[in-house]
């Protein structure tokens, strides 16, 4: 099927250079999927964008309530971005209650597009209203657009062979072609893509394709829908770009990481939201040679990766908080065996089952401090869907550079959120490749807890290796020979050598690059999936001639080496996060110093303008 | 066998650390078993690996000069299974107890039996904790007065046999810590299964729970209680074999010879595809008490998870090539600005 709705005479958009648009529905009606294709287009037209997708918890909350509501945001514009965007200029809302859940959220005067034939009285009532909002005024603040959808999707699809129930599946299509004209976006990349997806001759494939198209002609013929826009390509830096999601940036991660240290992959894992994803991509890669083990619950997930690095894979285990405290016993026991291991903890909303598809970075003192004994470890954390790929490899390099687990803190907003990531140049990615010990280090003997002078990292012999048989555990042990120890003063020596060697990875961390302005009296310090907003509140706030200085930090354990330059002579040092001032206590405990923190524990990420208005309040305050 | 390897002696596989389980513990007839068939079974000692948990039994890595790990309780067999998923080529034991293995660790127990991942597994069972020093364990019979018992154990105990059995394990066996030709057939028997073997050892601790199997050991009651399963062979047992083990339909019988005749003795077949027999026979004894199977209950073929696991990565890398790193980055499309 050809898109020739193209070359339709259409009016001449309006050119705009940013908009936010928000696909909201019942879960079942495939809102994720219309925003997910709609931002594909969007990434091959050359705009730039950031997503921000937002489920309900139920997967089968009742249908048609609040509770299901499930919703797709992108921002995309023909400059540099940041965020996905604080509050939408147009929301496509499925029924009402898609409606009622993301009306507040909306600009003034922002544009609704409404599946008019969801707006029935059971609908309304399961959405709590009390009578029809589309008739009843209240949204005279709201330039309200109307099309029949299921209507018209059933009349489309009249002849592709899909009957029944089946048929109203195609209306997020139809919604899609809609918002294609709306927005002048090319049909063509959703078109191959269905038929990527469902198979050329196949019924489904028809009736996703009638439905696009006959969205995109309803925008042609309609009354109301001939004032269209117009998103220019953004002047990215020049080079080839893709549109990233954090999980899968760190599941590449972990390839790339691996084949820079030259090992193969195992990752060992149990599913959990928001992490599952990372096991689902890193299963689809089995020509890496990576292997996937899912295991029967998070300890045996860390558990098999233990084994694994043992065995000299690099070792990795995913999960989320819950399946961080399960794990923390055996991560204990790696930090003793000092094994490779990267542990990454795509963080949720919680404590306990929390929110589990809402964002906190509410894991960060659990990372830095929950295991028993003097256990320290490193600590990595992930900026944006596009810094998980490098901070990944980052992690693997620091675990196997100094033989010792290190854990990686992404969140559930990088996750699946998403962003334009220009591809790096795979022949110049670091590369550290790992020399695993192969002969005695100590005349004829080999002592396995033997160090390195420098990283005091251990000698790495694997199961294998003639001549090198040892035993490594987790009770005490005697300095280089490994033999199990109980004296009193190897004990203190020990614990302070493992802590030097957490130490030591100070050094290899560079210099913190401080942005906007770096000597201003007011430091915006962040960590983590507050980038985005706090550089866009930062750049906010300088247009409108505020001086701020903005550093988010990637090395949380150990902290950067000229952190406490940074810091230094500072009026007002912000840490904005997701949790209830973990990073701010942390700062407070290192530098004995007293950082102001904005702690937002709501299951979002911050908006810009918030983090600007906390900018604005705290020039209010010193100028005063 | 590879005619290249190395002739080991027992000596080869002791480690130099000393051995410190209490005097007449059980712990050093099983290490004894074991290091002395490791140097007549022909692998190369590098590729032996010993995965243990927490427990008196778990002490035996540092004594076997191979590679080891004393890990953690209840989780060796979770570990083992990433150490032969890593590498195929090596020779994963796992030594575990009553209590880390059928208490804390019951849970990997189970889904490594059902994966058929190639570990053997050797489960110290001496019905108590003996490291934590002498409370009652999974194993332990109902009454038993332990220091956490006083009034006599409430607990169920599991039958480790029945409790593998029913989780499909392809593998599974029991032998006596003190009955080492026994023990070394069964051992030779499990490194040669590919796929988990388990193996249940009844050993004595002599401290904590002594005698707790004296009617398999004790001379005047040994011949009346031991019943040993030969793949092919009647089950017969009692001093003149006046004995044996039919299949009734409650289960399995025990009757004499002189009554049923031989014909109706049942014939052990430890191949058998279906594990129902062997279950029925693992359900003569609860304990040990009275007549007990020692032997191979099961010992069947299933793929085993490595090689699926192996399989699938050459099947992928067959047709699609192994993965280029730049072909990967560009996989979900890309544009090009300029
Ligand atoms: C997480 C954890 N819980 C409890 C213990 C204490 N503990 C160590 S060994 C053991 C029981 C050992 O019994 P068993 O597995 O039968 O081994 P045995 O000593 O009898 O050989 C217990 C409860 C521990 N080490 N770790
Ligand atoms: S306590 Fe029991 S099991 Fe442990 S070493 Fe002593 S005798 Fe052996
Ligand atoms: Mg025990």
């Amino acid at each position: 099927m050809s898109s020739d709705t193209e070359t339709d005479a259409r009016p001449t958009p309006e050119k705009i250079d940013r908009v936010v648009i928000r696909f909201a529905g019942d879960s079942g009606d495939g809102m994720q999927l219309a925003g997910t294709q709609f931002t594909a287009s969007s990434a091959m037209f050359g705009n730039d964008l950031a997503t921000l997708p937002n489920f309900p918890s139920e997967i089968r909350a009742p249908a048609g309530t609040i509770a299901g509501v499930s919703s797709f945001q992108v921002h995309i514009a023909d400059w540099d971005i940041l965020t996905p965007g604080d509050h939408p200029d147009c929301l496509i809302a499925m029924n009402p209650a898609a409606l009622k859940a993301n009306l507040h959220d909306l600009k003034p005067g922002a544009l609704i597009i409404v599946n008019v034939d969801a707006f029935n009285e059971r609908n309304l009532a399961k959405a709590g209203y009390e009578s029809n909002p589309l008739e009843d005024d209240s949204l005279r603040a709201y330039h309200v657009l109307t099309a029949p959808m299921e209507e018209l999707t059933k009349k489309a699809l009249a002849g592709t062979g899909v009957k029944g129930r089946a048929v109203l599946r195609s209306k997020n299509f139809f919604a899609l072609g809609l918002m294609s004209w709306m927005y002048s976006r090319p049909l063509k990349p959703v078109e191959d893509w269905i038929v990527k997806k469902f198979g050329e001759d196949s019924p489904v494939a028809a009736a996703n394709l009638a439905a696009l198209h006959a969205g995109y002609n309803y925008g042609i013929t309609a009354e109301g829908f001939h004032h269209t826009f117009e998103v220019e390509p953004a002047a990215l830096p020049k080079g080839e770009y893709t549109n990233i999601s954090g999980n899968i940036a760190t599941a590449w991660g972990l390839i790339a990481g691996a084949r820079a240290a030259n090992l193969p992959l195992f990752l060992g894992s149990y599913p959990i939201t928001p992490a599952t994803s990372i096991l689902e991509e890193l299963a689809k890669q089995k020509h890496f040679g990576v292997k996937t083990f899912q295991a029967e619950d998070e300890i045996a997930g860390v558990g098999s990766a233990v084994g694994a690095a043992f065995a000299g894979n690099l070792a990795a285990t995913t999960t989320s908080g819950p399946g961080l405290a399960l794990k923390s016993e055996t991560i204990s026991l790696a930090f003793m065996l000092e094994l490779p291991l990267v542990v990454i903890d795509v963080q949720r909303a919680g404590p306990s089952t929390g929110m589990p598809t809402k964002v906190e970075q509410s894991d960060l003192l659990f990372a830095m401090y929950g295991r028993h004994g003097e256990a320290p470890l490193p600590i990595v954390s992930i900026a944006s869907p596009a810094d998980a790929f490098s901070a990944t490899m980052e992690a693997v390099r620091i675990a196997t550079k100094f033989m010792t687990p290190v854990i990686l803190l992404s969140d559930g907003y990088i996750a699946n959120s998403s962003e334009p990531w220009k591809l790096p140049n795979v022949e110049d990615l670091p590369t550290f490749p790992v020399t695993l010990t192969t002969e005695p280090n100590d005349g004829d003997e080999f002592l396995p807890y033997a160090r390195d002078p420098e990283t005091l990292a251990r000698p790495w012999a694997v199961p294998g290796t003639p001549g090198l048989e040892h035993r490594v555990g987790g009770l005490e042990k005697q300095d280089r020979t490994g033999n199990v120890a109980y004296e009193p003063e190897n004990h203190q020596l020990m614990t302070e050598l493992r802590a030097a060697k957490i130490d030591a990875i100070r050094r290899d961390i560079p210099p913190i690059k401080v942005h906007g302005d770096a000597d201003s009296k007011i430091l915006v310090l962040g960590w983590g999936s507050t980038f985005s907003a706090i550089r866009a509140g930062v750049l906010n706030a300088r247009r409108n001639g505020r001086s701020v200085a903005h550093a988010q930090i990637r090395h949380l354990n150990p902290l950067p080496p000229d952190l406490g330059d940074v810091l230094e002579g500072r009026e007002v040092i912000l840490i904005p996060e997701l949790n209830n001032g973990q990073f701010a206590r942390m700062i407070r405990a290192e530098y004995l110093i007293a950082p102001r923190s904005y702690a937002k524990i709501q299951g979002e990420p911050f908006k810009a303008d918030e983090i600007e208005e906390q900018l604005n309040e705290i020039c209010r305050e010193i100028n005063s | 066998m590879n005619i290249d390897i190395k002739q080991y002696t027992r000596a080869d596989f002791q480690s130099d650390q000393e051995v410190r389980w209490c005097p007449g513990c059980g712990d050093y007839t099983i290490l004894a078993s074991v290091q002395t068939f490791l140097a007549e079974l022909g692998i190369e000692r590098e590729k032996h690996v010993f995965i243990s948990g927490i427990g008196c039994s778990s002490r035996f890595p540092y004594y076997m000069n191979t590679y080891g790990m004393h890990s953690i309780h209840g989780r060796a067999a979770a570990i083992a299974s990433g150490v032969a998923a890593a590498n195929p080529d090596l020779t994963v034991w796992v030594i575990t107890g009553d209590g880390d293995a059928l208490s804390i660790g019951g849970n990997h127990l189970i889904h490594a039996l059902r994966r058929n991942i190639n570990l053997k597994i050797l489960l110290f069972n001496n019905q108590i904790y003996g490291l934590t020093k002498g409370q009652y364990s999974p194993t332990s019979e109902q009454g038993k007065r332990t220091k956490t018992s006083p009034m006599g154990s409430i607990d169920y105990p599991f039958n480790p046999v029945s409790l593998a059995l029913g989780a499909e394990a392809t593998f599974v066996a029991r032998t006596l810590d003190m009955d080492r030709k026994h023990t070394a057939e069964i051992l030779a028997a499990a490194a040669e299964h590919r796929g988990t073997a388990f193996i249940e050892f009844y050993q004595n601790c002599n401290v904590f729970n002594d005698k707790a199997f004296i009617e398999l050991t004790s001379r005047d009651t040994r011949d009346d209680n031991r019943v040993y399963l030969d793949h092919g062979k009647p089950i017969l047992f009692g001093a003149d074999n006046e004995f044996g083990i039919r299949i009734g339909p409650t289960g399995a019988e025990i009757v004499e010879v002189s009554k049923v005749g031989i014909d109706s003795i049942q014939v052990h077949n430890a191949k058998d595809p279906e594990p129902g027999v062997a279950f029925a026979l693992s359900r003569l004894s609860h304990g040990p008490h009275g007549p007990t199977p020692l032997g191979i209950f099961r010992d069947v073929e299933r793929p085993v998870y490595e090689d699926l696991m192996v399989g699938q990565i050459e099947e992928a890398q067959a047709q699609k090539g192994t993965g280029d790193l730049a072909d990967l980055l560009r996989s979900t499309g890309t544009w090009t600005t300029n």
